[in-house]
This record gives C-alpha cells, structure tokens and sequence, in this order.
C-alpha cells in the first residue's frame, strides 16, 4: 500500500507566504486572548479546590448548589463533568481545603442530608494552597520555555543554527496554537496540559529532525539545486514517513480521547492539536524560516 | 554485521524470559513458594491516583517553632533576673522573634554580663539608655536560627511517622521536601478526613489553673487581666454539631505543665458515669511534678489544654501521687481513640498546614485503569491493523517488535519499582503509537532503495544505516523532553515522564535493533529475492 507515490512533487514552499501570514495571525490571536482573557487556570496552576462527585442517580446542579448551600458553599462553580449520563460533577471552590476546615467531612455531611448516604461518591478532591500554585505555574512555564530552547539548542548542534532557529520558531507555533485550541474549547490548563505541552515540543521537533537530516543529505547528493528545490524534494521524499507516523500517533490519540476518560480527555486533546500543528509547521514555518535565513545570507554575500 | 546472529539471538531470548519472570508477580495473585526463594516479587506499582489514596504536602509553621523558642527563652531570662534580684526589669517579645529587656541602668552592666554567659545564642542587636533604663533588644543567632527550622521539621516529620505508624497505613510515604514542606503519601486509604485530623493536630497538651476569682463577662468585655488569658471548651457532643454550648475559662496564662512528659496514652473504655476517655501515663519526672501541681492547688481547677481548647477542667480534690492523669470530655470511642495517638506520637513542634492535598477514591482509580487499559488495547490494535495492511511481511516485523516493546517497557517498570499512574498508561498507549515511527522511517528508506534498483539485501542494509540518525536524534530530542518533565513534574505527572522515557530507550533497542536480527537471520539462512514491505 502506498499512501504518497513516489516521486510526488508538491511544491510546498511556494505556499509559504500563505502559510506564514496565516500563522502569524493565529499566533497573535492566541497571544492577545492570553493577555487579555489570560488562560482558564485549573486548581494545579489558581490555587484552590476541585471537588469531583459522582452520584447514582439524576441530578441538577441546582440541586447540588442547593446541598451545598448548607455549609456556606453554594457560590462555587459546578459544572457537569465526563461523559453524559455519567451524571458526575467538578465542583470548583476558590478557597483551600484548609481555610474551609474538614471540607471533605463538609461536603459528604450535607449531600448525605441531600440525596442519601448510598447516592452518591467523592470521587477526588484536589486542593492546592496559593504558594504551591504560585510555585507549580511558574515552574509549568519555566518547563515548557526550558525545553523548547533545548530542542533548538539540539538541533543546532546536530545540523545547523539556522535549523535550530527554524526548529524552535515551529515548537513556538506549536505549543501556540495548542493552548489556543485548548482555551477555544474551554479546557483547564494543569499540570496534566504541561505534560502534554512538552510532549508536544519532544514529538513535533521529530519531524524538524527528520526532514533537517534529508535536507542534509540532499544538500550533499544534488549540490547544483538551489535551496529551495532541495528543501521541497526533502519534504515530499519524506511525506510518507510524516503522515504515516503522525496518523499512527493520531490512531492511538483518538483511543485515549474517546475511551480513555474524562480525567484524561483534555490531555489527549491537547496532543491532537499539537502533533497535527506539528506537522504544518515543520512543513510550512520551519522549512520556511531556513530558506528565508539562507536568502537573506545569500543577498548580503553579493 | 551478521557475524554475532546467535550471539544477539540468545541475549534477545534472555531478555524475553526476563521480562516474562519479571512481570508474573504482577498478573497473578499465587506465586509458588520455590518463586519467591530467587525470582522477582515485586508487582508493578500503582500510583495514588490508579489505586486511590491521598497525597498531601505540610507546610510547617518554622517562624512559630522559632516564636516559641523566643518565648521560653524570655521565661528562663525573667527566672535568672530574678533569682539574682535585679530587680525593676521587664521582658517582651516584639517584633516575632526578637526581645527587649528592660533593665535600670545601674545593673546594665551585670545583665550584659549575664546574657553573654548564659544565653550564647542571643545576640544583643540594639542597647540603648534613656531616663535611667537600659534597653537591650535581643535575637537569636543565624545559626541557631536555621538550626531550630531544621530541627522544627525534622522533628514533625518524626512525629508525624509516629502517628502514621499507629493509625495504620501500608507502605506510607512521608519525607521532607524542600525548606520547610513535608510529603505525605497514603495509598488506599479509606477515611482521609480522619487521617488529615490525625496528621494536622499539633497536639501541644498544656496544663494550666483556672482563675476563678475573675468575672468572665467582664473579662469578656474588657479583655483578661495581665497574666490571665480566655480559652473556650465545649460541651456536647463533638464540635460544631447541633445542641454544642461553648464554656469560657479565664486562665492563669502560665503552663504549669506540658505533654512532653507522657510516656503512654490509652483509651479508657466508657462506664455508666461517663464516656470514654484518655488516660495519660507520665514518666518520673512528669509524675513528681504532677504530684507538686495537684499538691499546692487542692480545692482548685486544674483545665486541660489541647491546642488551645480546654477539654476539661476538674476539681482537685487532692494530692494525686503515681503518674496517672486523664482526659475526659464527651468523646465518641474514635475521637478517644485519635486523641490517644497523637498524644503517644507527641506534639508537632510547631503547627503545620497542608498546602495540597490530592486524594483520589478507590472507585475512580479502578474505572481509570479500566479505561487505560480499553484505550491501550483499541489503540494499539489500530496500529497493528495499520501497519500490517500497509508494509505487510514488515509490518508484522514492525508489530512483532511493537508488542516486545510492550512486554520490556512494563517489565522495566516492574524491575525498577517505578510507579504506574494514569497519565503513564497515556504514555504506554502513546509509546505504541510513536514506536513505530522507527520502522516507518526503516521500511520507507528500503522501499526508496529498492525503488532506486538495489536488491533487497543491500536495499535492506542501506535502509536501516540511513535510516538510523533520524531515528537515534528524534528519540534523544522526545527523551530530553521526558527528562525535563521528570525534573517538574510531580506525581502523575512524573509517572508519565517515567514511562515516556522507558518507552523511548526500549523502541529504539526493538524497533531498532530486534527487527534486525530478523532480517540479517533471513540474509543469513536464505538467499533473500523479494522481501514484503
């Protein structure tokens, strides 16, 4: 079976102006709605407590808000929460477990009184004082920037600087569009999202790596073609490889979205964005920020 | 190349029989007993949020630690001026940790004399003398300073274990992180409220009388007189409840005595007069000093003090001689129960807050493994469907390696005692899917060979060499991605780097190393005319 025939010849980086006004506009978007709505943080990164119950039968938040009223509480957050008529829910509260006392204790007092003892479950309880959380966003942070210096500072060392340049613009992007896909569908950034972010950066930077390397030996095989040609011929002799493992790693992705649970959801979503980001931006910014480098080099030398 | 086939053949057979014996403790529940004599025991470990328990990190209040240092330090100075009648001084803690000690200028001189002797660890910051009044202001060292945190925490984390150790928890895991954080880790636990209760009582027993001269509305009012403070208790049933009537003492603010000298605590079982209650055992020195208290107070309150509540204040009747005090105050059997641990286990040094607790129910640990496993086996046998109808005879090769990848990356996890959570099976299913990108790169390289007219042999070799740096740097780059999560991660999180990691180091050695071995077997055995990929 054949996904790609040999000797296909998309002339990708004609497309590039396209690609990088388009790109450039997606980036800005994400980055004014970070500064102007800011994520939607979750207790990990906000401080705070989660609350995941899960009751027997059907219930409204309403109801829930009700229950909850009786220990001062119902001003907090409900939300529904997994997959419908899983009939659970997050309930989110501003304060700590500590500055509310046995919250624990609290809440199962009052939904006992509710909906009966047998009815219902504290499935987790997530409580995250305010230095932790301080603590954990700016290490979050710190990670994701860390890494993606890393991979350019890596793939400068294996190929070339202007390679790693490429690299990390496409990682920025990446990770960029990620977050702007996560905070359109209105997820919660945790440390689980982190996680993802950084696999993100650890897996797009593969298709850098592999299209740099054919580049590299073509740049050494056909040595009259210009950059452009050669850079083209690199990503089509490697289109197979990148839509083939991009759509093995899609396949199991899919699994864990649909069937992994909801605790896991947001993290496999996370990844969709980011492997199929991944691979536009190897093809249409790295491969672009390379040639514009090289251009721009070849000007001032004449 | 081919010339160590059998060689990598055994150690690949080796590596095969390994994993299997490393992983059986984890899929059966009856190992024989010749097993356990010289095989592996040891199952996979399951995280807190696969298996349900809690996590929680303690903050440990040092600067209070440090504040009750100053405080008794300023008992003992007002003891020695005393003592040595100099006369017309006064003592005060200002500013949290510092004092400032008010002496008449003519025996400035002699006190200086006398700090430096008898308090090295008090440095004099500031002295200054007006109107006939020498003020020194005191602190502690640096040193001692730093040496009082540590031994704040220290000394909770010990306490703490203690009191881990008697409520019973299997395979706890308590250690210090950071400055002046402790973790806490309580796997399947089934009542966290009562442990966190348990954990976060300070404990701090005090005995002090009761002023029963002193009008308690009108110190309600005015404030208490000096040397007297207002404490509450309650009486009911439990705190908080329905039909709880709140009592004030008006104290004598000195602490006659303090829990340190209890060697035993018990619960003492209900009788018709009363409820259960604890009953304390006192060491030698505790029982004399009780002896002297109970002596000199007779007709007397004596409160006890728990963490700043008075449980109960009894009548001295007399003397009580033989170390035997107890603690009574409408207790349910478990409350008694509770008390008496962190009564045994003894007081926190200072107070403690838990500044994150995560703790997860048994019943979503079980449906989340349920769940990793369905999408593990439906992911994975996507990519099994795929890779075989697309490389045919090397797909199989590809999905042989696959599946030998599963089997090493969980017998490592086994063998190394690393911990299972749930973003780590995202990461196993994750691992199916990346491994084979290996191959790919392998079987795409042959088929460009063999399009360019080499035969398959050489299309074969050509393959994997060219292959091989593209595949060796993505790994190292997703690798170093896995390090750095590992190094911020906590938890879950760190569970996920552990099993990204393992994953890469195992697909690049089978999707590498292992397809190999089959292809250079049929180079060897066979003369190879066509090959299916």
């Amino acid at each position: 079976m054949e996904l790609i025939k040999p000797g296909t010849k998309i002339p990708f980086t004609r497309y590039r102006k396209v690609a990088v006004i388009l790109s450039t506009l997606v980036n800005l978007a994400v980055l004014i709605a970070l500064f102007v709505k800011g994520p939607n943080l979750g207790v990990d990164f906000a401080g705070g407590t989660m609350v995941h119950l899960k009751f027997q039968q059907k219930v409204t938040i309403p109801d829930i808000r009700r229950a909850l009223d009786s220990v001062g509480l119902g001003s907090s957050v409900i939300q529904d929460f997994g997959d419908p008529g899983a009939n659970e829910y997050l309930v989110r509260l501003d304060k700590t477990s500590v500055e509310i006392g046995a919250l624990g204790e609290q809440i199962k007092e009052s939904l006992t009184e509710q909906f009966g003892q047998a009815n219902f479950e504290i499935r987790r309880i997530e409580s995250v004082g305010p230095r932790v959380g301080e603590d954990l966003r700016f290490r979050g942070v710190m990670s994701v920037l860390f890494s993606t210096v890393m991979m350019g500072i890596y793939i400068w060392f294996r190929f070339d600087l202007r390679f790693g340049v490429g690299a990390v613009i496409a990682l920025v992007h990446d990770v960029l569009v990620t977050v702007g896909a996560l905070m359109l569908a209105h997820y919660e950034f945790d440390l689980t999202i982190v996680a993802a972010l950084l696999t993100i950066v650890g897996f797009s930077v593969n298709d850098t790596v592999v299209i740099c390397d054919r580049v590299r030996e073509n740049m050494r095989k056909i040595k009259r073609e210009s950059l452009e040609n050669i850079i083209n011929t690199s990503i089509n002799e490697t289109l197979s490889r990148t839509i083939l493992t991009t759509g093995t790693a899609l396949l199991v992705l899919f699994a864990l979205f649909f069937l992994g649970g909801s605790v896991i959801r947001p993290f496999a979503f996370a990844l969709l964005v980011g492997f199929c980001s991944g691979v536009y931006s190897t093809i249409f910014i790295a491969s672009p920020v390379i040639l514009l480098w090289h251009k721009q080099r070849v000007a001032r030398a004449s | 190349m081919r010339r160590g086939l059998w060689v990598r053949s055994i150690l690949l057979m080796i590596a095969i029989v390994a994993a299997l014996i490393y992983l059986t403790p984890s899929f059966t529940d009856q190992l024989p007993a010749w097993w356990s004599s010289f095989l592996p025991t040891d199952r996979i470990h399951l995280g807190l949020d696969l298996q349900g328990g809690s996590h929680l990190v303690l903050e440990v209040k040092v600067d209070k630690a440090i504040e009750n240092t100053v405080e008794r330090l300023k008992g003992e100075i007002t003891n020695i001026l005393r003592e040595r009648g100099i006369s017309g001084s006064s003592v005060e803690r200002v500013q949290g940790a510092q004092l400032q000690l008010r002496v008449p200028a003519a025996s400035a001189d002699r006190v200086r004399g006398l700090l430096k002797g008898d308090f090295p660890h008090l440095a004099v910051v500031n002295t200054k003398t007006a109107d006939g009044t020498t003020e020194f202001v005191l602190t502690l060292s640096k040193d001692e300073i730093r040496s009082l945190r540590d031994y704040a925490v220290d000394q909770s984390l010990e306490t703490i274990r203690n009191r881990i150790d008697q409520f019973g928890v299997s395979e706890p895991i308590i250690q210090r992180q950071g400055q002046q954080d402790i973790l806490i880790q309580l796997p399947g636990i089934q009542d966290p409220e009562r442990a966190k209760e348990i954990i976060g009582k300070t404990a701090l027993l005090e005995f002090k009388l009761v002023d029963d001269t002193v009008n308690v509305e009108e110190a309600l009012r005015n404030g208490p007189p000096p040397g007297r403070e207002i404490l509450h208790g309650y009486a009911g049933k439990g705190e908080g409840g329905v039909g709880v009537e709140k009592i004030v003492y008006v104290l004598e603010s000195r602490t006659l005595m303090t829990g340190e000298d209890i060697t035993d605590a018990r619960v003492r079982p209900s009788s018709q007069l009363q409820g259960p209650y604890v009953e304390l055992i006192l060491n030698s020195k505790g029982a004399r000093l009780f002896e002297q208290i109970t002596a000199a107070n007779v007709k007397r309150r004596l409160a006890i003090v728990l963490d700043n509540r008075v449980y109960s204040a009894p009548v001295i009747q007399e003397r009580i001689a033989g170390g035997r005090a107890s603690i009574t105050g409408n207790f349910t059997l478990q409350e008694a129960r509770d008390l008496a641990i962190v009564l045994r286990a003894g007081a926190l040094p200072a107070p403690v807050e838990i500044i994150e607790e995560r703790t997860v129910g048994p019943s979503l640990g079980k449906d989340s493994i349920q769940q990793g496993i369905t999408s593990f086996i439906v992911g994975g046998g996507l990519v099994v469907v795929f890779m075989i109808a697309y490389y045919k005879g090397a797909g199989i090769v590809a999905v042989t390696a696959l599946i030998l990848n599963v089997l090493f990356m969980m017998a490592i996890l086994a063998g190394f005692q690393a911990v299972l959570t749930l973003p780590g099976i995202a990461g196993i299913v994750l691992t199916i899917g990346m491994a084979v990108d290996a191959n790919v790169l392998i079987n795409e390289r042959i088929r460009e060979e063999l399009r360019a007219g080499r035969a398959p042999r050489s299309a074969i070799e050509a393959g994997y060499e060219h292959a091989l740096p593209a595949i060796l740097d993505s790994n190292v780059t997703t690798f170093l991605s896995g390090m750095i999560l590992f190094q911020f991660g906590t938890g879950p999180i760190k569970g996920f780097a552990v099993t990204l990691c393992i994953g890469i180091l195992t697909t690049v050695i089978t999707a590498v190393y292992l397809t190999r071995i089959y292809y250079d077997y049929r180079i060897a055995h066979r003369r190879l005319e066509r090959i299916s990929v």
